[in-house]
């Protein structure tokens, strides 16, 4: 089995028929409805009381090229993403695994979502989460773009195959 | 407290708890990610409802408590984004964000949250991703700088 397709099938029972080997084996609909939940809680939070959105693209970017408003408000965000993983790799480290794809490919991946989410001003965050939130045409648009691509990019790579 | 220091233990929880939610939806495994990008293996439709529960509770949040304030509860004034038009810039930096996305799993914000975990695939990520909003933003800032300039060479 490649690289490529061990990463989504770790831990995976055998399967019982045909249709388990294409069907939603690692479907987990409550604790990805509970953790969306907490995120737009989150994001709702930040807003409600800062007026600041919880979009991490942009917070990341203006840390790194100066910004209107200041540097404190996204250092303290990006400390809490960074307590809240401190906190799972001391209670429940399985949360974190490892991307299955190779350094180099983590690298170029990098470099095309550093790039990208920074001409579109926003990612699954804010974007998906905040913009669509707002009904934002851009946000809806900018969303459907990079999930479609997304999905055609990954469908690609399996179908290319080992190498990567 | 102060006004601000209870800003920045709210935009601090705010943090911890997006964080906290990344992590219990398993966003922060990038198998997990790819499981749903990738449409062709055995599919797992988790991150479809991951995002349907947080624009499900912020879109309630927005339109109900934010959409009908002028002002934040802490803050002078909201900082939404500018408005602008769906542009190439939209569409371009989408679809390369989402050919990065589909390569290695990772968007920016579980990868922050990954740097926790010591995983070596999340510094190179995020270092990559760094750099190239720096060189993005720096190049993008020369250009409209240019154009400024030869807009006000002309009228001259």
């Amino acid at each position: 089995m490649s690289e490529l397709e061990g990463g989504a099938r770790l831990a995976r029972s055998p399967p019982q028929s045909v249709l388990d080997d294409v069907w939603m084996h690692d479907f987990t609909p409550v604790a990805s409805l509970i953790g969306g939940a907490l995120i737009g809680l989150a994001a709702s939070l930040l807003l409600l009381v800062t007026g600041r959105v919880a979009g991490i693209s942009g917070i990341v970017a203006r840390l790194l090229l100066g910004a209107p408003g200041g540097r404190s408000w996204r250092l303290l965000f990006l400390a809490g993403l960074l307590v809240a993983g401190l906190a799972f790799r001391v209670l429940e480290p399985a949360a974190m695994t490892a991307s299955p794809r190779s350094l180099a490919l983590l690298a170029v991946s990098g470099v095309l979502v550093g790039a990208g989410t920074y001409l579109s001003h926003g990612c699954t965050s804010g974007h998906g989460v905040c913009g669509i939130s707002r009904l934002s045409p851009r946000s809806m648009l900018a969303t459907v773009t990079f999930v479609l691509t997304g999905m055609l990019t990954a469908t690609l790579v399996r179908w290319l195959g080992a190498g990567v | 407290m102060k006004r601000s220091a209870q800003r920045g233990v709210t935009t601090f929880s705010a943090g911890l708890l997006f964080g906290v939610g990344l992590c219990v939806s398993g966003m922060t495994r990038p198998s997990k990610v790819i499981g749903f990008l990738d449409v062709a293996g055995a599919w797992d439709a988790s991150l479809l409802v991951v995002m349907m529960g947080a624009v499900g509770v912020h879109f309630v949040a927005y339109r109900f408590l934010i959409a009908r304030r002028s002002a934040p509860l802490l803050a002078d004034r909201f900082s939404l984004p500018a408005a602008r038009g769906i542009d190439l810039s939209l569409l371009g930096g989408a679809v390369l964000f989402g050919v990065g996305w589909g390569l290695g799993g990772y968007c920016p914000g579980p990868a922050v949250v990954s740097l926790a975990s010591g995983a070596i695939g999340a510094f190179v990520f995020v270092a990559a991703m760094a750099m190239a909003m720096f060189v993005t933003g720096k190049l993008m800032a020369v250009a409209s700088e240019g154009r400024r300039a030869g807009r006000e060479g002309r009228r001259s």
